[in-house]
């Protein structure tokens, strides 16, 4: 993952990086045996979960999966999507 | 099963509160073509379905639509927020407040509210992805509209651009899937049997990966 010193530019990389994975997931929905379409999946799917686990570790949980990794319930803390600001 | 993930699939950061533009492009939340009816339709219809492709695609498009109705809900709640008196009732969206405060329902621009009446889920695939691609188009097309709409408005303006595309996708992937499904068909006659429910079909082709690790 680069390294990204603010919260809204590590979560623009989040989402630059999990739509290619979910781009290339549709595409293999509909041909399962294109192998360089496959190859690009596996890599943005790496590059989409270990910037959300980065992101996670770094400015709170993005996914409950994550919001255990805190000392507290963060999960209520941080702010909601539709909250503006950093999501 | 779901998993949520705390973050709009497209970022939106509204300023500027517009009550006007708010009671338009709540429509794409629950309206006749909106993310809602498209959510629901192609999550119902995946039951139904003997292709193991078109499952596949009907289940991560669906998936995908209710991000959409988040990223619309996000806009409406951040076009609405801290509005006074008077800007509710010069802008018209007084009629919305009687009901629902500041809060979201679903609903289509003229008022009209959600219902599943809007989509179909038809238990016959060439049915139910010819309705898919239709739907797709339906969407884009109130895109369209919604973007002549807010021109001025660019915070506004670009989410709704990325919506517009996410429509031009899934109308070419469903239009693939449908293909999928013909090519298994006879093409002297794609109507013959219903293949998601009469039993005098062929066994569907069940595509593997070939590309291993």
């Amino acid at each position: 993952m680069r390294n990204y010193n603010d919260k809204m530019s590590a979560l623009r990389y989040v989402d630059s990086v999990c739509l290619a994975a979910l781009e290339s997931a549709l595409f293999l929905d509909t041909h399962p045996d294109d192998c360089v379409a496959l190859e690009s999946f596996r890599r943005y799917n790496s590059m989409c979960n270990q910037a959300k686990s980065e992101y996670s570790k770094k400015y709170g949980p993005l996914t409950l999966a994550h919001a255990g990794d805190c000392k507290n319930w963060e999960w209520v803390n941080q702010p909601w999507p539709w909250e503006g600001g950093a999501c | 099963m779901w998993n949520y993930e705390k973050r709009l699939q497209h970022p939106i950061n509204i300023t500027k509160p517009n009550a006007k533009l708010a009671q338009d492009i709540i429509s794409q939340y629950g309206g006749p073509d909106g993310e809602a009816g498209a959510s629901m339709r192609y999550l119902s219809q995946r039951y139904a379905q003997n292709n193991r492709n078109v499952m596949a695609i009907l289940t991560d498009i669906g998936t995908e639509e209710l991000g959409h109705m988040e990223m619309i809900a996000a806009i409406v709640q951040q076009l609405t927020k801290d509005l006074s008196m008077e800007e509710i009732v010069s802008s018209g969206f007084d009629k919305y407040y009687t009901d629902h405060t500041l809060g979201i329902w679903p609903m289509a621009a003229g008022g009209v509210p959600f219902n599943a009446n809007q989509f179909q889920s038809k238990g016959d695939p060439i049915t139910d992805l010819v309705e898919d691609m239709a739907a797709e188009q339906k969407a884009r097309s109130t895109y369209d509209n919604l973007l002549r709409l807010t021109r001025d408005c660019p915070e506004v303006y670009e989410p709704l651009v990325f919506l517009r595309e996410r429509e031009l996708v899934h109308f070419q992937r469903f239009g693939e899937a449908l293909r999928i499904v013909q090519d298994e068909l006879d093409s002297n006659n794609y109507y013959a049997f219903n293949p998601a429910f009469d039993t005098t079909t062929v066994g569907m082709s069940n595509t593997r990966c070939n590309c291993r690790k």
